[in-house]
């Protein structure tokens, strides 16, 4: 069997960084990517990127040393991707935190507002409501990042916890103040405001938690595969048939199902920034999905039918 | 694939067609944008000595410049425009920015804060943007016309090394002395309880303004130098990958 040898550069410099002899044909870049890091114990596998052209995009971890357009002498370029954290542990991290925020300000507690109001409760029932519809959804979107979700990328790079945290933690800060604050204006219509908010929030609750199971049954455990997303027999997923990212689609519907239930502009504000962030993700991942598949459904939009 | 290929080079000169059309049309707009912006700061520029020689102080000066410079401050938000389009080669975030900086304190500090209209930082701002903008646009203009004399070139990626932190020093000072007036008047603000449950106090929020120079001023300061390195020098800048 013949062996390859496999040299990395550094894409910028180019200075020779690692030789590798008897290398098997069969070896993944996954593989070259651990045999690098025993000589570089400073960058662990998940923030090497290894590529064949030094502007080039990233090799994957699965493909095969023999199956690369290389001779029997390989040369790779290095890139250092930065620190790397993984995607559960910020999910974790930037979901927890508003969680218990949003609880600090509904149970009021010191130095938020002033000091007769301590461990004071609302005396209006929507804002114990809300406080329940806000835990609600980030402890079901902690208990998915645990269970539900199967990502294709194991890390991030590190500087994203700070900028992600600050997002979350931020303005959940600035929307628990006012709802939690005891000078909170109730919606002017009533009852019948916040139960038709209260209802389209249920909605797409359940209809997120649908699509997050139906992509996660898309995927065998600890695969990568990408597949079409189709309709179940679940209704909440017949949405399919006319958005490609409709567990955004959903995650808009509830908040704007809170920010009717709230009447708090800073829940309008948060439900826009977020509509405009899922609606960029939801265009690029159409677009990849138009790329790689020949026969994706043409009726499709990215997140809102017909629409967008 | 021959077929293909072909049809490749057809749109490849269409699309060069299209591209040169395109680029003779924004050369003209730009050109005419800059020697009006020019023309327009020099007006301010030459406004200002004229009341200062006759009238020999400051107080009102502002008050006599201040349709003019509304005008043509606020119009330089097509620059946004400019980057946005790719006609220019500049980051829409950096002109957003800049462009934003100026417009605030024009429409919201100076314009609306009366009182303040006849500060001494007012004046030191004012002159500093004016030689500022009259060598920015002149610098355009030429470039543009390809006849770029060294002295403006010079004066372009030089003066601005005394002017910015002059013109931030200006501004701030101005902020600073408006606060008392936006505290008493309550302006711009709004309190609890209303019907869309949010609050906002301009005095905060012109406290967390002057505190943002402090990150951004030093931002803005170095890209300017690494621009100067790069153009006066021919040096090449790694940039910072992300």
């Amino acid at each position: 069997m013949k062996h390859y040898e496999v040299e990395i550069l550094d894409a910028k410099t180019k200075d020779k960084l690692c030789f590798l002899d008897k290398v098997e044909p069969n070896a993944t870049i996954g593989e070259i990517k651990s045999m690098f890091h025993k000589s570089h114990p400073q960058w662990y596998p998940a923030r090497q990127s290894i590529r064949l052209d030094p502007k080039g995009k990233s090799l994957k971890d699965e493909d095969v040393l023999q199956h690369l357009p290389v001779g029997t002498t390989a040369t790779f370029y290095f890139r250092d991707l930065g620190a790397q954290i993984s995607w559960v542990t910020v999910f974790l991290t930037e979901y927890t935190g508003p969680l218990v925020i949003y609880l600090m300000f509904y149970f009021r507690v010191p130095f938020i507002y002033a000091p007769k109001y301590d461990f004071t409760t609302s005396k209006h029932w929507v804002v114990h409501l809300a406080c329940m519809c806000h835990s609600f959804h980030y402890m079901k979107r902690l208990l998915e990042t645990l269970f539900v979700h199967r990502f294709s990328h194991g890390t991030m790079p590190l500087r994203n916890i700070f900028k992600n945290c600050t997002y979350y933690w931020g303005f959940a800060a600035w929307m628990a103040y006012y709802i939690n604050h005891p000078l909170y204006t109730p919606p002017i219509y009533g009852e019948q405001q916040i139960r038709l908010a209260l209802i389209i929030f249920l909605f797409c609750q359940i209809g997120n938690f649908s699509i997050h199971i139906a992509l996660r049954n898309l995927r065998p455990p600890g695969s990568k595969t990408r597949k079409i997303p189709y309709p179940t027999k679940n209704p909440f997923t017949w949405i399919f048939l006319l958005v490609s990212c409709p567990n955004y689609t959903y995650e808009l519907g509830s908040w704007l199902g809170f920010t009717v239930m709230t009447q708090c502009l800073p829940v309008a504000f948060f439900t826009m920034v977020g509509f405009i962030q899922m609606t960029v993700w939801a265009k690029g991942k159409h677009r990849s999905y138009l790329k790689e598949f020949r026969d994706y459904p043409p009726l499709r939009s990215p997140i809102l039918p017909f629409v967008l | 694939m021959a077929s293909s290929e072909e049809d490749g080079t057809v749109e490849e000169k269409e699309n060069n067609n299209k591209k040169r059309s395109k680029s003779a049309l924004a050369t003209a707009w730009l050109t005419f944008y800059n020697i009006a912006m020019t023309a327009g700061w020099l007006v301010l520029a030459i406004a200002m000595m004229r009341f200062y020689i006759q009238k020999g102080t400051h107080k009102g000066l502002y008050r006599s410049i201040a349709r003019t410079l509304k005008f043509f401050q606020t119009f330089a938000l097509v620059e946004v425009g400019h980057c946005a389009i790719g006609i220019v080669r500049t980051s829409v975030i950096v002109t957003g920015v800049q462009v934003c900086s100026r417009i605030f304190m024009v429409w919201f500090i100076t314009n609306s804060i009366r009182q303040i209209q006849n500060e001494e930082s007012v004046i030191l701002f004012l002159v500093v943007w004016t030689v500022t903008e009259i060598t920015r646009y002149s610098y355009y203009t030429f470039n543009l016309l390809h006849h770029l004399p060294y002295f403006i070139k010079w004066a372009r990626y030089n003066l601005f090394i005394v002017l910015y932190p002059l013109g931030v020093i200006g501004e701030l000072l101005t902020i600073y002395a408006a606060l008392p007036f936006v505290r008493r008047s309550g302006m711009y603000s709004m309190r609890l309880p209303n019907k869309y449950n949010v609050s906002f106090d301009y005095y905060y929020c012109l406290i967390v303004v002057m505190l943002s120079y402090i990150p951004l001023f030093p931002q803005l300061y170095f890209h300017m130098l690494r621009q100067r390195r790069r153009v006066l020098h021919g040096e090449v800048i790694v940039e910072k990958d992300d």
